[in-house]
């Protein structure tokens, strides 16, 4: 073992044993993911079942009440008569008391027998506007049900087929597993490594160890990789809860995956890495951790949010959005079974990005104390 | 040739010109002390001697070698505990120095000797699996100390290493420092406890970047030909201020409950008649501390920097 990699390894192992020593962190950063899994897992539901509905039904004809067995039939819908006037709903939107009205006015049962097409009124409370998508859509299948059953032989010239591939049911699993390791990962990897340079420096340790003969590139390496073990860990974690507790489909190839992931960890690594160079305490480094992986790993890579109905300024920021191309990467493995000549787009930007950050916080990394 | 040279090293930090051109040497195995305020420079010229700053302006040569350009070497060669403690607080004594022993690929045949002997003279051999953290002032300095030693250094570098540590743990760090040097080890220290001037064979009195005195503790003392009073008085604040009204007072310094004064010339009776009327209780001459000296200096700069 040359002089170079034994210093390496001592310095991995005075890391590993600060981890040691420290247990109370290193069971808060295994036991955050879990915890972040099962709450998207349990809580983050994009489903609504129960809907209240309130009726006003002034045409009381027999087809006005087919329809709102209709509704009723449903598992979305909870049906509620409601005797009063139209403008009295917003008493019952106000008490939370209905989510959603639905009005047939009185000339309903003679206009449906007539006329080609016979309006009903629809209100939805968009105060949740995520929820009122979901129960316009719902309305719209329990309308097209109706249809279907009482409505005449009226044949379109073309009829849409709609085919969702690769997540048919659009379970939420499928989307949060992969955004859930992609968010971990960088958040973790950038946050651990930029407190362990930060706490040297702050704890003046960083002047002791300069005035041997170590070499900044094996502090480094040597400082970064228990994080990698630590992290390649709870990307295992994190995989394998998604897998057997949300029955995530796993398609493609473990081996691309963790090739690809080793390149996004040392990305946020690099990441973790420049912060150090700029901030002087924990405190600090912490805080600019945060801000440079949380908000835009959630909202700027497509994890949440699709990338496409942003408006342009946005998007181009996405762009240095290293989670963005990462979790291309995951969803393609993962969903799709996406083979290495598929990725290389995504897996190249990603390499080109953690090389620059690498060498220009290499370069900051001064042997020298600043100032 | 000198262990330590250096030349016009200038170090400024933006307008802050921290030190300002210095110039002086350390004889191989010499136990050389900086001594000075806080926000001397001495942490800076510290530094600079371990290359962890570059100077500005100037040279500075450790055994011959060059901080600009012999940086892996010199870090070899030299020990260095900075001011802080910083050592891992939640990694044990041993650990600590295990680490610091790898970091300078102390091989294993000598690393058994040299622990045993570092846990001798510091007698951190009890606590070898005690945290670094739950350790005395006074072991952690040790502990400093033993780390800075385990290679085996040539030249040991310490900043303020007695700073905030009780006086026994303090004299007994001293009489480590002076057993190392037995050993052929050349040590600069700085501190700015002036009472512990004299406990090195030559100093230097550093203030505002600049050296003010450089030479062995007793012959700068030798050197002080003002005459020097220790006073005692009811009222010390009253009587400061009387002093402070004469001429030729070169500068006046209080010293827990009693004053010191230096004249320019031997001051007569009447003086001291007058100094009694104003509460003067008693006077006698005394010999300078390197305290004194500093002051002498310090007040003599301040009264030329008025003036120009």
């Amino acid at each position: 073992m040359n002089a170079s990699l034994k210093r390496v390894v001592a310095i991995a192992r005075k890391e590993f044993l600060h981890i040691i020593h420290d247990p109370r962190s290193l069971v808060v950063i295994f036991v955050l993911p879990i915890f972040q899994l099962t709450m998207f897992g349990y809580a983050l539901n994009m489903e609504i079942k129960n809907v209240d509905l309130a009726v006003l039904d002034y045409s009381r004809s027999p087809i006005s009440w087919q329809l709102v067995q209709t509704f009723e039939g449903s598992p979305f819908f909870h049906v509620q008569y409601f005797d009063g006037q139209p403008d009295e709903l917003e008493r019952l939107f106000l008490q939370r008391k209905a989510r959603a009205a639905l009005i047939i006015h009185p000339d309903f049962g003679r206009d449906f027998h007539r006329q080609p097409a016979t309006p009903v009124q629809l209100i939805i409370d968009a105060v949740d506007p995520n929820a009122a998508t979901l129960i316009r859509n719902y309305s719209l299948q329990v309308i097209a049900e109706f249809n279907r059953r009482f409505g005449g032989e009226i044949r379109l010239p073309f009829d849409v087929e709609k085919a969702i591939w690769f997540n048919p049911d659009l379970k939420s699993a499928y989307f949060f597993v992969p955004g859930l390791l992609a968010l971990i990962l960088i958040m973790l990897c950038t946050l651990l490594t930029s407190v362990t340079i930060t706490r040297e420096k702050e704890m003046g340790t960083m002047e002791q160890i300069l005035v041997s003969p170590v070499k900044p590139r094996e502090i480094i390496i040597g400082k970064v990789i228990p994080y990698i073990v630590i992290s390649m860990t709870i990307g295992v974690l994190i995989l394998s809860i998604g897998i057997v507790l949300f029955g995530v489909p796993f398609r493609g190839s473990y081996v691309l995956l963790a090739l690809f992931s080793s390149i996004y960890i040392i990305t946020a690594l690099s990441m973790g890495l420049m912060i150090s160079t700029i901030a002087r305490t924990q405190q600090v480094a912490m805080m600019m951790a945060q801000i440079a992986t949380l908000l835009p790993t959630i909202i700027l890579s497509g994890f949440i949010f699709p990338l496409s109905s942003m408006p342009r300024p946005l998007q181009w920021v996405s762009n240095i959005i290293p989670a963005k191309y990462y979790l291309k990467i995951v969803r393609g493995i993962m969903l799709k079974g996406n083979t290495f000549s598929q990725l290389i787009e995504p897996a190249g930007v990603l390499l080109v990005m953690t090389l620059l950050l690498f060498l220009i916080a290499r370069r900051r990394f001064s042997m020298h104390l600043e100032g | 040739m000198y262990a330590i040279k250096v030349r016009q090293f200038r170090k400024r930090y933006g307008d802050l010109e921290a030190v300002r051109g210095i110039q002086f040497e350390v004889e191989p195995g010499e136990l050389f002390g900086i001594i000075g305020p806080d926000g001397a420079g001495k942490t800076t010229l510290l530094r600079a001697l371990c290359t962890l700053l570059l100077p500005d302006d100037g040279e500075i040569l450790i055994n011959g070698l060059n901080t600009r350009h012999h940086v892996a070497d010199i870090r070899q060669i030299i020990g260095y505990m900075p001011q802080r403690f910083s050592l891992y607080q939640d990694l044990t004594v041993e650990q600590n120095l295990n680490f610091f022993a790898d970091l300078f690929q102390v091989p294993e045949d000598e690393r058994r000797a040299r622990l045993e002997q570092l846990y001798r003279f510091s007698r951190l051999g009890p606590f070898k699996k005690r945290a670094a953290g739950a350790l005395s002032g006074g072991m952690k300095q040790k502990l400093a100390l033993s780390c800075a030693l385990i290679h085996t250094p040539d030249i040991l570098i310490l900043d303020e290493p007695t700073f905030g540590v009780d006086p026994v743990s303090r004299q007994e760090f001293w009489d480590i420092l002076r057993d190392i040097q037995r050993q052929g080890t050349t040590i600069v220290v700085s501190t700015a406890y002036m009472e512990e001037a004299d406990l090195c064979d030559r100093v230097m009195l550093f203030h505002q970047g600049r050296i003010l005195a450089l030479d062995q503790p007793s012959a700068l003392k030798a050197q002080y030909r003002f005459p020097l009073y220790r006073i005692e008085a009811d009222h010390l604040p009253e009587m400061q201020t009387y002093f402070a009204g004469l001429s030729g007072v070169r500068f006046i310094q209080r010293f827990g409950d009693s004053l010191h004064v230096s004249f320019t010339r031997e001051p007569g009776d009447d003086l001291w008649q007058t100094a009694r009327d104003q509460g003067l209780q008693r006077f006698e001459r005394i010999a300078p501390s390197i305290e004194d000296i500093f002051m002498d200096l310090t007040t003599r700069e301040e009264h030329e920097s008025v003036e120009h």
